[in-house]
């Protein structure tokens, strides 16, 4: 079985977004980048799934403009056997991510696709989803645990009550959540050996999908910003401000 | 125009969050239906119907309904959109495993986790972990959006008297099956709608510091929080934790313990009306947001917080 996991390029979870000062959206120019987290626990994953024999081939799609082939690079040199990188703008929406990547599983058949449940940019949590629906699968969202055996895995959600238990057929879509795995980091001799692991680039005309937007961003800002406070010297003029200035409690 | 608002429900209680979310389409204007699907769920469906400012509640009954499975439920409201400008859904969990896929089978892109309702067409949601608001417009000629029940009041529960139809029922895909949930059980409200929340996070050390939390929170009336990192460590389950990847919180007061203040920490808790924290390192980034700050060892200032309490 194949293992088809998208892996989209975002601003590093440790950077402080800056905000552009014509409100057009964020500052991206010179500014660290890294894989969506999420999407590295979907390759740690999918490895992990090959290393224990239930699939034969990991492969990395990412979308967007040429330095995605560094995020693609990530993902070969964390294990991945192979690159597609399908060259577009970088705010494409993620109803034509999911188009596109419709057309990337028709050509490649995978068993699974594992996916990120959000990313950490848009923060829309919508790709997996589209996808699966896209292409009449079955969806497991949220996963924090899964097991396969035969044509179905049973996944484990992380749902707002708690957890829940689902049986889904494959094919099917799995979105992961932060406590699916802990990834791994890539070594140095990986590195070097992604380099040469194939990596192909696709254009969208070639994958013949519409992908202009439907949404217009009229304007991006800064949120409220929230000032500091004062520091109380202990506990008694802690509860004393909450009683009598704050009046919470 | 008319919306359609989904349902957050265990087909015994509906889940408040559908309440802001009535809020959020009582702004956008129109008539207002609410759809329950699931098995037999009547008690939902009465619920719905006396909720302020709703006319209509369309209830969908069939056991493929009864655990809120995407793939079978989607297609049923892609079956009624056509009647509405408007899909609503509470971003619980429920609602953003559902809607997208019920927007990709209708070809809308959709607006995930709104803050606002500018007009019927555009609406603010937050990117980034908060860091930045984007207002965004759409001309689909159906509106897909997920809405945040934080940043909406609450439509009253009650006053309402919708009628109740029901609508297609609904059948089974066959491509997932519901096993077994373990949820946690807790006396204490709700995390997301409590008046006021104290969370602990990695400096709590163990799970069964958080005792000395729950004796706080029990004489505040207070829900149990934590930070990713307590989760991760075990200390608490999944659903306490706060933040851009787990619930989303606004409580009157937020007391947060031995947690660093990451900013995918402070995604989930800074719309909180007062901040309080509590950490023994004075240059936290916790305090640049906190409008109360105790600079002391959690192990000594929360019994005695407590103990004040009395
Ligand atoms: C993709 C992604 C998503 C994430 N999503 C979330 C999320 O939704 N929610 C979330 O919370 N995090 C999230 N995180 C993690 C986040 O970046 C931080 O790692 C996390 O919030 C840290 O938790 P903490 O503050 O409890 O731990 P730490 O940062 O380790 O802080 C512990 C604090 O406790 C204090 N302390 C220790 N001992 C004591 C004591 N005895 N008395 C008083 N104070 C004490 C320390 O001074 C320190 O400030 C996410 C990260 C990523 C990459």
């Amino acid at each position: 079985m194949k293992v088809l996991v998208p892996i989209k390029r975002v601003i590093d979870y440790n950077v402080k977004v800056r905000v552009k000062a014509d409100n057009s959206g964020v500052e991206l120019a010179n500014v660290k980048m890294a894989m969506n987290p999420f999407d590295e626990i979907a390759v740690e994953q999918a490895l992990r799934l090959k290393e224990s024999g239930g699939a034969d081939e990991v492969v990395v799609v990412s979308i967007g403009p040429s330095q995605n082939q560094e995020t693609i690079r990530t993902g070969l040199a964390m294990g991945a056997d192979r690159g597609i990188h399908i060259e577009a703008s970088h705010d494409i929406e993620p109803l034509a991510v999911a188009k596109l990547l419709k057309e990337v599983v028709t050509r490649e058949n995978p068993g699974l696709v594992f996916v990120g449940k959000q990313a950490i940019d848009d923060d829309c949590n919508q790709t997996g989803q589209m996808l699966a629906a896209l292409l009449g699968w079955a969806q497991g969202t949220f996963v924090s645990g899964i097991e396969i055996s035969g044509d179905k895995a049973t996944v484990i959600r992380e749902v707002d009550g708690g957890l829940e238990h689902l049986a889904i057929s494959m094919p099917a879509v799995v979105t992961v959540d932060l406590r699916l795995n802990e990834p791994r980091y890539a070594s140095l001799p990986n590195i070097m050996k992604a380099k040469k692991k194939p990596l192909d680039s696709i254009s969208v005309e070639e994958l013949g999908v519409d992908v202009s937007p439907r949404l217009t961003v009229i304007k991006v800002e800064e949120p409220e910003a929230r000032s500091a406070g004062i520091k109380v010297a202990d506990v008694s003029e802690l509860v004393n401000k909450l009683k009598n200035e704050a009046k919470v409690i | 125009m008319s919306v359609l608002v989904l349902a957050d429900h265990d087909n015994g209680q509906l889940a408040g969050a559908t309440l802001n979310t009535v809020t959020a389409a009582s702004q956008i204007g129109g008539d207002i239906h609410i759809l329950v699907a699931g098995d037999s769920s009547g008690d939902v469906a009465n619920a719905a119907a006396a909720v302020a400012g709703v006319a209509k509640v369309l209830v969908a009954s069939d056991e493929s309904l009864g655990h809120g499975i995407a793939e079978n439920v989607a297609p049923l409201i892609q079956e009624m959109a056509s009647g509405y400008s408007h899909l609503l859904a509470p971003a619980t969990t429920t609602g953003k495993n559902i809607m997208p896929r019920v927007a990709a089978l209708l070809d809308v892109m959709q607006i995930s986790d709104i803050v606002q309702v500018v007009d019927a067409n555009t609406f603010q949601r937050p990117i980034y972990a908060g860091n930045a608001l984007a207002t965004v417009t759409t001309d689909e000629a159906i509106k897909i959006v997920t809405v945040r029940s934080t940043a909406f009041e609450a439509a009253a529960a009650d006053g309402g008297s919708a009628s109740i139809e029901d609508a297609t029922a609904g059948s089974d895909a066959g491509l997932s099956s519901y096993v077994k949930s373990e949820l946690s059980s807790s006396e204490r409200p709700e995390l997301t709608s409590a008046p006021i929340v104290i969370s602990g996070g990695r400096g709590m050390q163990d799970g069964s510091n958080f005792a000395m939390l729950e004796k706080v929170a029990d004489k505040l009336g207070a829900a149990v929080g934590a930070s990713r990192a307590a989760v991760d460590a075990g200390f608490v389950p999944n659903d306490y934790q706060v933040g851009q990847t787990g619930k989303v919180v606004a409580p009157d007061l937020y007391v947060a313990v031995g947690i660093s203040g990451a900013i995918q920490h402070l995604a989930g808790m800074k719309d909180s009306k007062v901040i309080v924290a509590i950490n023994k390192d004075d240059e936290a980034p916790i305090f640049q947001v906190a409008d109360f700050g105790l600079v002391a060892d959690l192990f000594e200032a929360v019994p005695e917080f407590e103990k004040e309490l009395s």
